[in-house]
């Protein structure tokens, strides 16, 4: 079997982002970049899935400017096998994405895509479930235990209830949630290692994604900032304080 | 002329809170929101949906296969209703999370997730960057438009209303390639943490699941419902569905109270919408304190005993 695993090059979680001067978007110059959280659990869930012996080979891919070789190689360092950067300059949201994504399945033949359940730059939630409407195929979004067997995966997911599992056949699209597990740090002789392995340029063109509608950003701001706070001494003054403002 | 047609979320026997305030969120775009039930026996829910304040007319659409709400299943059923409306809806919980971006697809259109303010029919502001960035983006006009509705950003209608009740069919195709299996959920008869008025959560700092104890106990004492961090999330003190934050519910209570949280932005995005947020944290320094309108520093274990002595 062979797994795809998406990844997206994110502003790293840690950093605050700023907005644009002109509100055009959000300044990523000069800021930490790393690979999507949720994309590293997927790579990290493909990884192991591979070490049991459950998959022959992994292939790492990213739909972006050249500079996301730099995830493409830490994810090669991680443990994917290949990786495939389809080389674009123009703004690709979900509906691009997945069509792009899925012409790289066709064409890797992988059974399982394995990705992240949201992107924590757009926190759009909508890339995986689109590539498996196009392809026509299942879907187990926000999953936090994964279990192959023959032609098919059992997914729990963390839904607002509780943890639903359903049952889908493969080939199929599974998204991850933060507790599938937890992602492993990168060795330096990986790092190394990492520069043999091959990654392969493409464009869309070549692939043949068409481009699909996609929605105009007009306008990048702050959220609304909520009034200043006060601090209270002791138990006594936040209860009055509480009544005061009517929350009691 | 502005058709919309809004997704109900439910379980089979009572419909979500989540639909009351996506409808809010509809009502904003254009009068005309008709509510779609989809379930193997949709009666008691069509009922409910029938009684929410200005809604046009209830489809109800049962088939067997609508008992558990997949996506693979509805996706396919909701691009069939979509046909006679311009716009399709759906809550952004985890159900419309889900479905709502499979059915875009097989409509050809982009999806809008989180509207957190309609501008005009085409025009829908949305958190970005776990709301620390606010983008206002435009859906082309042709053929329809397709988004979740961020139920935090809108109080829910009222009921009192008398929609129509019309049954439905649908005659797409269905896959069997999903199945479900089971539902895990943790009985609870506390408020249901998404649409509670009162919210009291704890972090790493309450220390074990034992501990958690303490929690409910004030949480009760209040009317509460209980929510926690995802570190308390991880270290098992509670089940995942407690989750508040960019990864777990978005809650808008009128009353927020967190203890034993520092305050990290994941966290803090999930709750931006309350009225007025308490936190309890033993370090002055914690980042919560910039973003609580009432802060008090302190040890959890001395101060929840003395808050629940003292509300009597
Ligand atoms: C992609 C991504 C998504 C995430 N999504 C979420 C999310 O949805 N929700 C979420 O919550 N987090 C989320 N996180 C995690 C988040 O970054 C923080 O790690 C987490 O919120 C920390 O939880 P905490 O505040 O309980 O723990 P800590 O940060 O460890 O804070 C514990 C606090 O308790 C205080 N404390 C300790 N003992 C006491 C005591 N006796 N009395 C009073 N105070 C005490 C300490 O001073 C400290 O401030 C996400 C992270 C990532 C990377
Ligand atoms: N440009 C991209 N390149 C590779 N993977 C992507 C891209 N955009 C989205 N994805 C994948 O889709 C997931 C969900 O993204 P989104 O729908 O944007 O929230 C991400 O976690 C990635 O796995």
């Amino acid at each position: 079997m062979k797994i795809l695993v998406p990844v997206k090059r994110t502003i790293d979680y840690n950093v605050k982002p700023q907005i644009k001067r002109d509100g055009s978007g959000v300044n990523t110059e000069g800021v930490k970049m790393s690979i999507n959280p949720f994309d590293e659990i997927a790579l990290e869930e493909a990884i192991r899935i591979k070490e049991r012996g459950d998959a022959e080979e992994i292939i790492a891919v990213t739909i972006a400017g050249s500079e996301a070789q730099q995830q493409l190689r830490t994810a090669l360092a991680m443990g994917a096998d290949r990786a495939v950067l389809v080389e674009v300059d123009e703004t690709v949201q979900p509906p691009l994405a997945a069509r792009a994504l899925l012409k790289v399945r066709e064409q890797e033949e992988a059974d399982l895509v394995l990705m992240g359940k949201q992107a924590i730059d757009d926190d759009c939630n909508q890339t995986g479930q689109m590539m498996a409407a196009l392809w026509g195929r299942p879907q187990a979004t926000f999953t936090s235990k994964l279990e192959l067997s023959e032609g098919t995966v059992r997914a729990t997911r963390e839904v607002d209830a509780g943890l639903e599992t359903i049952e889908i056949d493969l080939p199929a699209v599974v998204t991850t949630d933060l507790r599938l597990n937890e992602p492993r740090f990168v060795k330096m002789p990986d790092i190394m290692k990492a520069k043999r392995k091959p990654l392969e340029t493409t464009s869309l063109d070549t692939l043949g994604v068409e481009r699909p509608a996609q929605l105009e950003v007009q306008t990048h701001e702050p959220p609304p900032q909520r009034g200043g706070g006060k601090m209270v001494e002791s138990v006594d003054e936040l209860l009055s304080e509480l009544k005061n403002r009517g929350a009691l | 002329m502005t058709r919309i047609l809004l997704i109900a979320e439910h379980d089979g026997k009572t419909l979500n809170p989540s639909t009351a305030r996506s409808l809010a969120g509809a009502k904003e775009i254009g009068e005309q929101v008709d509510i779609a039930v989809f379930a193997a026996d949709a009666g008691p829910v069509s009922e409910q949906a029938a009684a929410l304040e200005g809604v046009q007319t209830v489809l109800a659409v049962e088939r067997p296969e609508n008992e558990h709400a997949l996506a693979a299943t509805l996706a396919p059923q909701i691009q069939e209703l979509a046909e006679d409306y311009t716009h399709v809806l759906m809550p952004s919980t985890t159900f419309g999370k889900d479905v709502m971006p499979r059915a875009a697809a097989l409509m050809g259109v982009p999806q809008v997730s989180d509207i957190m303010e309609v501008i005009d029919e085409h025009s829908f502001k949305r958190p970005i960057y776990a709301n620390n960035v606010i983008v206002t983006v435009k859906t082309p006009a042709e053929p329809r438009v397709a988004g979740t509705v961020r139920p935090a950003s809108f109080q829910a209608v009222g009921t009192g209303g008398q929609a129509s009740i019309e049954k439905r069919s649908t005659s797409a195709e269905l896959p069997d390639h999903t199945r479900f299996v089971e539902l895990q959920a943790d009985e609870s008869d506390r408020p249901d943490l998404q649409s509670a008025d009162r919210v009291v959560s704890g972090g790493r700092g309450v220390g074990n699941k034992e501990n958690f104890e303490i929690i409910y106990r004030i949480a009760d004492k209040l009317g509460a419902a209980v929510g926690a961090s995802r570190a308390a999330v991880d270290a098992g003190f509670v089940p995942n569905d407690m989750q508040v934050g960019q990864t777990g519910k978005i809650v808008a209570p009128e009353l927020y109270i967190c203890f034993g949280i520092s305050g990290a932005i994941q966290h803090v995005t999930g709750i931006k919408d309350a009225g007025t947020i308490v936190a309890v944290n033993k370090d002055p320094d914690a980042p919560i304190f910039e973003i609580a309108d009432l802060g008090l520093v302190g040890d959890l274990f001395e101060i929840i005993p003395e808050l629940e002595e003292k509300i009597g």
